[in-house]
């Protein structure tokens, strides 16, 4: 960083690395950090005083197994923590959910681009394994000149009567800072929610997971489709803003949901929220540090599509099988 | 006769410019702060806005305020201001003076918050000698939050939380911040001072002005503590207060310098040039000309490529390292790799394995859950992954002889002692070498140069390389003799 012109400090704790994105973030500049749950927890309370104070930052929270210790393998179990914020106060933070090395990259550059959009917290939230593994990555990103924001306070004339804080005593003054977030959120609800489709134009069942599962849930597709059953994936990029009008658009052509995941379902609610009971939902997870292999998703897939009446289209299958003989 | 303490004084008549002319706290009173009357931290504020002025600061000032009494500094000084959460300002601070080197940047805290909830970040930001200034005000109490024991108060010092006097037994002793503070290495100014009468407040103004003036000149970490009066919580009057101050507090805090190292320091440099924007991608190591050869040797036709292989073992073996030349092999001949670690906290024999693929075509998912080829350095590990070796594949063994219970129908074996084939090479630690040029030799689709140059990428030591080479040729010639022996 130092030969970059930028800045890295070795904090004490997590708890003062997130003060230092507030002192980073307040002075105007990007500033970011990253740890794993345990380390989020401790962030908790810097988190709601930025969204409070409406300053941008980035945090990268590689997820791994707990409660408590837990242990240093891969879960998704701090889906509520980061999405639903474990800070106290009517705040949200953006919350991006990448799937790839790649994706780390590109989502690690939007992730400051919409913290500085929105003067908010913006969560890059991976799992141990995306957060560990190596594949080729293409920087196509351009660098951002340094900016002053006109309220930052950067010791000079010019931001002198500036003044970051989240305290409002005033009743009013502090219901009227909320509305404000809220409507902040819901805008960025409008314009943030990304996720990919994957095969979902025909898909009767439509298999939900972010992070590695997403990745898993591809060779599952890749499996159910030879074997003619017509599966998709939708799989969120942003857990929040959640892609609910993409799950409502689903909802008119799929006929069953199956969420997995390596939590308890935390995402599940947020998946049963946006169908909203317009189609069934199921769950597979794995927790621990666990990952639901190809196979048991697999047969889930094909025992509810039994369940369910919903026919292996067998021409489809066939051809396919065809095909891959020829590739042979 | 003239006191000579006293000799510097001056009255100092108006409001310091580093003041707002009026006061927004509270509406209908804009002269008065919202201080009670005989507090302390009226006469810090004077003192600090006045060491401001004199300086030449103003605008280049940051005043960090936390909670407690001090929390409304910001309706007070006209500087740059920035609230904190509880004992948090010294992180704060710190940030915000590496992030604005040009600003000069105060962190004005309680004992409370300071000495109890925030005594790690004072404690670290002080270590790393962090070019601000704290002033530390110290009334032995909570005031703010009505008057509970915190870690300064006085030994039998009455408090909400210690109705019958603080004991040392039950409460410990008064926490010693400056003392404490001044055992590091890395403050430059640490001086408690106290406001309980005129000579100690001439002297308390000079200390908060000298610890301002140190970080204007880039000296390094300044702490003032102030002890100071607290006449509400204390339930003590204004003059009653002031004198508890001087004949009590200073008994168990004495007044004084405790570092001063001023002389023996030299300013910070100031910040070197922020490179510009065209040097970064090659400041970064991702400027085109540094990147990885890539499709260096890439393979032609378009035959389908699938290799996956699962190379698992101890900590130690070279598992991950393995993994990685056969994956940095794959992207220099232009393919699609991934490479996925797994492993247990331990730096040495935990268990340790990892996933790759190589393929033609984007990778679905990079778990290797049916692997092509497994790679097994010891019993263990072949015992774990096995039974998941897809029918037609290949398990390499590191060990004199394959448990006969793990033979299955149609998965072939290379079983032979990798490790004491290398130690005769020359180093046992290449074992994971030999065992990957059996793996280069099944799968056939790597072209020679790409295994050269992953290897050069990752083992930088040309010893290394050499020895590495060898065992890789040494690999695929067991193999070749196991496959001609059937």
């Amino acid at each position: 960083m130092p030969e970059t012109g930028g800045v890295y400090v070795q904090a004490e704790s997590e708890v003062a690395a997130i003060n230092m994105l507030y002192g980073a973030a307040a002075a105007g500049v990007r500033a970011m950090t990253a740890s794993s749950g345990p380390g989020i927890s401790l962030m908790q309370e810097g988190i709601s005083y930025m969204a409070g104070a409406e300053l941008p930052c980035v945090i990268a929270d590689i997820t791994r197994g707990g409660p408590g210790l837990g242990n240093i393998a891969a879960e998704q179990s701090d889906y509520h923590q980061v999405v639903k914020g474990g800070g106290h106060g009517n705040y949200r933070t953006l919350v991006l959910a990448p799937h790839s090395v790649q994706e780390m990259a590109d989502l690690t550059a939007l992730a400051f681009d919409l913290a500085d959009r929105y003067r908010n917290p913006v969560v890059l939230m991976a799992d141990g394994f995306i957060g560990q593994m190596m594949e080729p990555v293409a920087f196509t990103q351009s660098a951002t000149p340094p900016r002053l924001p006109s309220w930052a306070v950067a010791g000079t004339a010019a931001t002198r009567n500036n003044l970051i804080s989240s305290l409002h005593l005033d009743q009013d003054d502090l219901e009227g800072h909320n509305r404000d977030l809220q409507a902040k959120y819901k805008l960025a609800e409008q314009r943030e929610a990304r996720a990919e489709q994957w095969l979902t134009a025909d898909a009767e069942i439509v298999l939900v997971g972010y992070g590695i599962v997403g990745r898993i849930l591809k060779a599952v597709t890749a499996e159910a489709r030879a074997c003619g059953l017509k599966v998709g994936i939708l799989r969120p990029i942003s857990l929040y803003p959640f892609p609910v009008a993409q799950l409502e658009r689903l909802a008119l052509s799929a006929r069953l949901f199956v969420v997995v995941e390596m939590s308890n379902g935390q995402m599940l609610e947020d998946v049963r929220l946006a169908l909203n009971g317009a189609r069934p939902v199921e769950f597979l997870n794995r927790m621990g540090g666990n990952v639901p292999s190809h196979d048991e998703v697999l047969r889930r897939v094909h025992e509810l599509a039994r369940r369910e009446g919903i026919a292996h289209d067998t021409h489809a299958s066939q051809s396919l099988r065809e095909e891959r003989m020829a590739h042979a | 006769m003239p006191d000579s303490s006293l000799a510097e004084y001056e009255v100092v008549r108006g409001k310091a410019r580093s003041f707002y002319p009026r006061y927004e706290r509270k509406e209908e009173l804009q002269h008065q702060t919202h201080f009670c009357p005989g507090c302390g931290h009226g006469t810090i504020h004077k003192m600090v806005a006045a060491a401001i002025d004199e300086l030449g600061v103003q605008d280049r000032s940051i005043m960090v305020g936390p909670v407690g009494c001090s929390v409304f500094t910001y309706y007070y000084f006209d500087v740059g201001n920035v609230q904190a959460a509880h004992g948090r300002a010294p992180a704060v601070a710190t940030a915000i003076r590496r992030s604005r080197p040009h600003g000069i940047v105060i962190s004005y805290q309680g004992d409370g918050d300071l000495s109890a909830i925030g005594s790690a970040e004072i404690l670290h930001a002080a270590n790393r000698g962090e070019n601000i200034t704290v002033i530390f005000v110290n009334n032995a109490i909570y005031s703010m939050t009505g008057g509970q024991a915190a870690p300064t108060t006085l030994l039998g010092q009455k408090s909400t939380t210690t109705p019958n006097g603080r004991s040392a037994a039950r409460e410990g002793y008064p926490l010693h911040v400056s003392e404490l503070l001044a055992t590091l290495d890395a403050p430059v100014y640490i001086e408690r001072v106290g406001l309980g009468d005129n000579r100690q407040i001439v002297q308390a103004a000079r200390a908060i002005r000298r610890g301002i003036e140190y970080q204007v000149r880039g000296l390094g970490f300044s702490l003032i503590e102030v002890l100071s009066p607290c006449p509400t919580i204390w339930k003590m009057s204004p003059v009653d207060a002031q004198h508890w101050v001087r004949d009590v507090m200073e008994k168990t805090f004495p007044l004084g310098v405790f570092v001063d190292r001023a002389h023996d320091r030299l300013p910070a440099p100031p910040p070197s040039a922020a490179p510009t924007l065209a040097d970064l991608p090659h400041l970064l190591g991702v400027a085109d000309q540094d990147l990885p050869e890539g499709h260096a040797h890439a393979l032609s036709g378009d035959l389908p490529v699938d290799l996956q292989v699962r190379i698992a073992g101890f900590g130690g073996q070279g598992v991950l390292l393995l993994g990685e030349v056969l994956a940095e092999a794959g992207l220099d001949a232009g393919l699609e790799v991934s490479w996925l670690p797994s492993y247990g906290p331990e730096m040495r024999s935990g268990t340790s394995n990892c996933h790759v693929r190589i393929a033609r075509g984007a990778i679905d998912s990079p778990l290797v859950a049916t692997p092509g080829v497994l790679v097994a350095m010891n019993e263990p590990s072949l015992r774990k992954f096995d039974l998941s070796v897809r029918p037609g594949g290949w398990v390499i063994y590191n060990g004199d002889e394959f448990p006969a219970d793990c033979r299955r129908q149609g998965v072939r074996v290379l079983a032979l002692p990798f490790t004491r084939l290398a130690d005769a090479m020359g180093d046992k630690r290449a074992a994971n070498m030999i065992m990957l040029g059996a793996v280069l030799e099944i799968a056939a689709i790597l072209p020679r140069q790409s295994i050269g140059a992953a290897l050069r990428r990752l083992v930088k030591n040309p010893r290394w390389v050499e020895l590495d080479e060898r065992a890789i040729a040494r690999g695929r010639e067991l193999l070749r003799q196991a496959l001609a022996e059937g």
